[in-house]
């Protein structure tokens, strides 16, 4: 079904547990990608002809299953972007624009990623606004009480993300958009792991907006979400300006076209993005109870093996039960340094994700320069975990 | 100076990068090419921590590498270090091939030996280029002395 998965690597059967970077993509997502260009290949939106009219279609489905998959209310409420980091670069550039001023404030967390970060920081520096940052403590949870001391009548938005790439931790973020909403501050919630690891429905979380990547939910790559309540798409300017995404156009004044279009100038990633509905059908397989008991049994077991081996420490802690942590653990090694570890790793066949992981904040936050991530997607098995904590301690007992 | 200059000391580079691909050519599996890398880089010792200034990191790879160097009778002496053991084992390589030589021994070699022993293929695309500053750096160093 994942015909990546069958390959080896310098000899060895390849263990991918890189899967919070990007998932591997099964057949079915393959042969959409395929289609799309073999068969039905015409810029969409823009042509009567049938192959137009079929990439248009696909197209267009998509959209109709991301809605469903976060039950949004309209499918006007869904853009489709090029990923995380554009949807929340558009949301930035766009509610800036018509919301914020000078001496405003935004929040971020901790624990975000550079994406979540940087174009907060580059609308704050456009608007001459301030950025205020919500700490975590050292299990890797937000800590909440703070939320109520930085949140003014200054604040303007507040973005954070539903799950942490480094600390797999799942934030109340229901919690912090009410404690927001009680403010009247909307809330962009970056799902970019949220979305493959919880069930999402953005009008019981009640968020204002929640962007995702389409390559780590089992989609193409070059494909994102954006959604947004249509109180704010509305009210924001386009973010581009271009084809697709206009009314009427002329030298003297130029109308946008309405939602989702006015935040789709040019010709978009047709192909790829008609990959969201195959992805989506999968992951609606993946409810099947055999499986999510599979992937919880190995989230269980690499966290007791990991946290009982005392050379080893993790970053994101769950307290209690397991709920709150999905299977993804970063983590390092006292005295080795991780880029040895996964070099090693490597070489039996194991990706597995090492260095700052595009949070530096957060590495400094925990007095590291990097840290060793394996994360674990439903494909994986129980063999592969128990192989890597094999090669794991013989890739420690190599360095130390 | 690392053991590693020693052994090669009295070869010329040529002999020198030869012996390298030898001793490297009898590693067949990955993992004991890294047996012998950590091991050359456990055997780079003595280098200052007052030397671990931002002039002399070497930059691209995921560890940091310092190298410093002084120039002895018209022969260059490299020292260094790295914050992971596999890269101070490459460095530590590296340096037992050209410290102690002129500057034009090292200007005369294209250093294709670390193709040879297969370094460059087999680390991922950023180790690469961290391999290839460190070389670069050695050879600027090179040519800055000639
Ligand atoms: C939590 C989080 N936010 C944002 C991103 C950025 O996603 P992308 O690179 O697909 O835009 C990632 C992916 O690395 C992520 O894990």
């Amino acid at each position: 079904m994942f015909p990546v998965l069958s390959r080896k690597v310098y000899g060895k059967d390849l263990v991918y547990f890189d899967n919070a970077a990007t998932s591997q993509r099964p057949q079915s997502v393959l042969d959409m990608w395929m289609r799309i260009s073999s068969e039905s290949n015409a810029n969409i939106h823009r042509a009567v002809h049938r192959l137009s009219d079929e990439a248009t279609q696909a197209y267009e489905q998509s959209r109709d299953a991301v809605k469903e998959f976060l039950n949004a209310s309209c499918r006007e409420e869904i853009i489709f972007t090029s990923g995380t980091t554009a949807s929340v670069n558009l949301v930035a550039y766009s509610f800036g624009e018509a919301f914020l001023r000078e001496g405003d404030e935004v929040i971020v967390t901790e624990a975000e990623h550079h994406s979540n970060i940087v174009p907060w920081q580059l609308m704050c520096k456009r608007k001459g606004a301030v950025l205020k940052v919500l700490p975590i403590d050292d299990s890797g949870r937000l800590v909440l009480e703070k939320l109520d001391e930085l949140l003014s009548d200054k604040t303007r938005i507040m973005a954070v993300t539903h799950i942490s790439n480094v600390l797999g931790i799942i934030n109340p973020v229901k919690e912090i958009i009410e404690k927001c909403h009680s403010k009247g501050v909307p809330v962009l919630v970056d799902g970019a792991q949220g979305a493959v690891h919880c069930k999402v429905d953005v009008q019981e979380m009640d968020c204002d907006f929640y962007v995702l990547s389409g390559h780590k939910l089992y989609a193409a790559t070059g494909t994102g979400v954006l959604y947004g309540k249509k109180k704010y798409l509305d009210a924001m300017p386009p973010y581009m300006g271009g084809g697709e995404m206009v009314g009427t156009v002329s030298f003297e004044e130029t109308t946008y076209a309405p939602l989702p279009m006015k935040f789709e100038a040019g010709t978009q990633n047709f192909a790829s993005t008609a990959t969201f509905k195959p992805a989506l059908e999968f992951v609606n397989l993946l409810n099947d109870k055999e499986l999510v008991g599979n992937i919880d049994n190995i989230r269980d077991y690499l966290f007791t093996e990991l946290s009982n081996d005392s050379r080893i420490r993790i970053y994101g802690v769950p307290r209690g039960t397991m709920d709150e942590k999905i299977p993804l653990f970063s983590f390092t090694v006292e005295g080795v340094h991780h880029e040895d570890l996964s070099l090693i790793l490597d070489k039996m066949g194991i990706a597995v994700r090492s260095g700052q992981m595009c949070a530096e904040p957060l590495m400094d936050r925990f007095g590291v320069t990097g840290m060793l991530r394996a994360s674990v997607a439903p494909y994986n098995t129980m063999e592969e975990a128990e192989y890597f904590v094999k090669c794991l301690n013989r890739a420690i007992d190599m360095l130390i | 100076m690392p053991e590693q200059g020693d052994r090669y000391v009295d070869m010329t580079l040529r002999e020198a990068e030869n012996a390298i691909i030898d001793e490297f050519s009898m590693y067949e599996e990955w993992l004991d090419k890294y047996e012998y890398l950590i091991e050359l880089g456990k055997s780079l010792k003595d280098y200052p921590e007052s030397a671990k200034t931002d002039d002399k990191l070497i930059k691209g790879c995921q560890s940091r590498v310092w190298l410093d160097y002084r120039v002895e009778d018209g022969r260059i002496i490299f020292n260094a270090d790295s914050d992971a053991i596999i890269t101070k084992g490459i460095i530590s390589l590296l340096i037992g091939l050209y410290s102690g030589r002129t500057s034009e021994e090292i200007l005369s070699s294209d250093f294709s030996v670390v193709e040879k022993i297969g370094l460059k293929e087999n680390l991922s695309p950023t180790r690469a280029n961290g391999l290839v500053s460190m070389i670069a750096k050695i050879r600027e160093i090179a040519g800055i002395n000639a």
